[in-house]
Formats: structure tokens, sequence, C-alpha cells
């Protein structure tokens, strides 16, 4: 049994599986006909907020958002 | 008095594990829904209180491995949004694994298959239905389920051939111009993203 597979190409560049997943995914989306596109980019969308903690405090926290600021 | 309950938890799991090998999940009867060698050696130091119940008993059994082979797969096709197909009982399912296309019947050895971008079709009597899948995982158990799931799916006449072609051409010119190592890594899984959207609407 092969302990280590050749890994595959994204993987030796440095991606994750889920990064891979994920741009094999925008991309379908992309290629869609027209309602479908548009529903499927909704699907897309996201929106959280990471902040870094040193010392038991939180840094300022960057947000990413693809939903228009109110 | 609680204590001497888990000590013989313990020494019950460390004797099981370390005499023989652990069978394979196929070859295994139906899951039991607790585990009687702990109910019964509860009951003998605490005759009085229910036994706890474990998180084995809160989950449905698995099913057994019926001994002959069922006639229909029962296919769940599960989309992080949506659930495609659940628990539909078809003939049979030709999934695009990373190993080339697999066709799976009912009574098909349980296997874990990786996907990779393309058309997965579902085989019911004399219909087929085909989705392309942007990629996945497929497992298929002993006693003849399938769970495919997949970050998008859609039906293959929803693809644009335009935007399909458009992609492949940028794509493949941003390979040929691509410098570190992760660039190059995106375009070419944008150049097989597109020639596989372009096989599944030409095939």
């Amino acid at each position: 049994m092969a302990s280590n597979a050749a890994a595959p190409f994204w993987r030796s560049a440095g991606m994750t599986y889920i990064t891979y997943s994920n741009i094999c995914a925008n991309l379908v989306r992309n290629c869609l006909k027209e309602p479908y596109k548009t529903e499927a980019l909704t699907r897309e969308k996201v929106h959280f907020s990471v902040s870094k903690w040193t010392e038991g405090k939180p840094e300022k926290p960057t947000i990413r958002s693809d939903t228009p600021e109110d | 008095m609680f204590r001497r309950a888990t000590g013989l938890l313990a020494r019950r799991l460390m004797s099981s594990s370390g005499s023989r090998a652990r069978p394979y999940s196929t070859d295994l009867p139906a899951a039991p829904t607790e585990d009687s060698t702990f109910v019964e050696a509860w009951k003998k130091v605490i005759p009085n209180i229910e036994p706890p119940k474990t998180p084995l008993s809160f989950m449905k059994p698995r099913p057994a491995t019926p001994s002959s082979i069922p006639s229909k797969l029962t296919v769940n096709f599960v989309l992080p949004y949506a659930s495609e197909l659940s628990t539909k009982e078809v003939d049979m399912v030709i999934i695009p694994a990373t190993t080339g296309q697999m066709g799976v019947l009912p009574g098909h050895v349980a296997t874990i298959a990786e996907l990779k971008p393309g058309v997965l079709s579902v085989h019911e009597g004399n219909e087929v239905k085909k989705y392309f899948i942007s990629s996945g995982f497929a497992f298929i158990h002993a006693n003849s389920y399938a769970d495919i799931v997949a970050i998008e799916a859609v039906p293959v006449d929803q693809i644009d051939p335009s935007l399909v072609q458009k992609g492949l051409a940028e794509f493949t010119q941003k390979l040929s111009s691509a410098s570190t190592d992760l660039e190059k890594a995106e375009a070419q899984i944008g150049v097989g993203v597109h020639s596989a959207l372009n096989s599944a609407l030409t095939g």
C-alpha cells in the first residue's frame, strides 16, 4: 500500500482540498445560463468577520462581506 | 461508587481491542443499539439505577449487509444547500471519480471515491438524469446505499456553452503566462474544469 501516494497538482502547489473544491464550484457557477446564474451567485456570497487575538485581547476585526454595507 | 463503572469499561475495551483485530465494517452484522457488556456490568454494580444512554443508543443502527444482492441501489445525493436525491432507488449511477468514470450497480463493493469535475448520471429504468458535478465524494456502502456529496451540481442543460468556451480560452492563456506555482495550479484547475464542462456539453 503506497503510504505517500503522488499528491495531486494542487496539493503540491500548496493548496488545500477545500480551496480547490471552492474554486471548482465557483468556475462552474460562472458558466451557467442566465436565471440559474444569478441564483447561484447569491449562494456564493459570504459574510464573516475575523479578528486575531494577541495577549488575550482581540485586534481590529477584518470584515469580509459580499453583501452591501447598510 | 461510579468510579468503578468507568474502570470496568476501560478494562473491557482494552482486552477486546488487544486480543483480536477489528473486523472490516462490511463484514459486521447490523450495529447493536447498546453495548450489552457495559449494560450487564452496570446492572451488577448498580441494579437500581437505569444505565446511562450512550451515543450508540441514540443513533439509528447501521443496516445489516443483506445476504443476497438487492435489486436496486439507494442513492442519497446531497449538496450544501439542497438534497437533490434522498433515498432514491435506482438501477445504476455513473460517477466521475478521479480514477475515471465508475459505474455503481447494486451489490458494488464498499468504496470511497473522490470525484473530479464531471457528469454524474442516474439510470432509473429507461430514463437517465445527468448532473454536472464540480467536485465531491461518493461513499458506497456494502448494503447498496450510495451517498454522493458535491458542492455544486447542475443539470447539464443549465450550462451556457459560450461562457464555457470563453472560460477555456481565458484559462489556457493564463496557464501559459502563469509564474508562481499557485497561479499555475489555479490555471490548471480552470482548464480542467472548463474542458470537463465542454465534454459534458458535447458527450
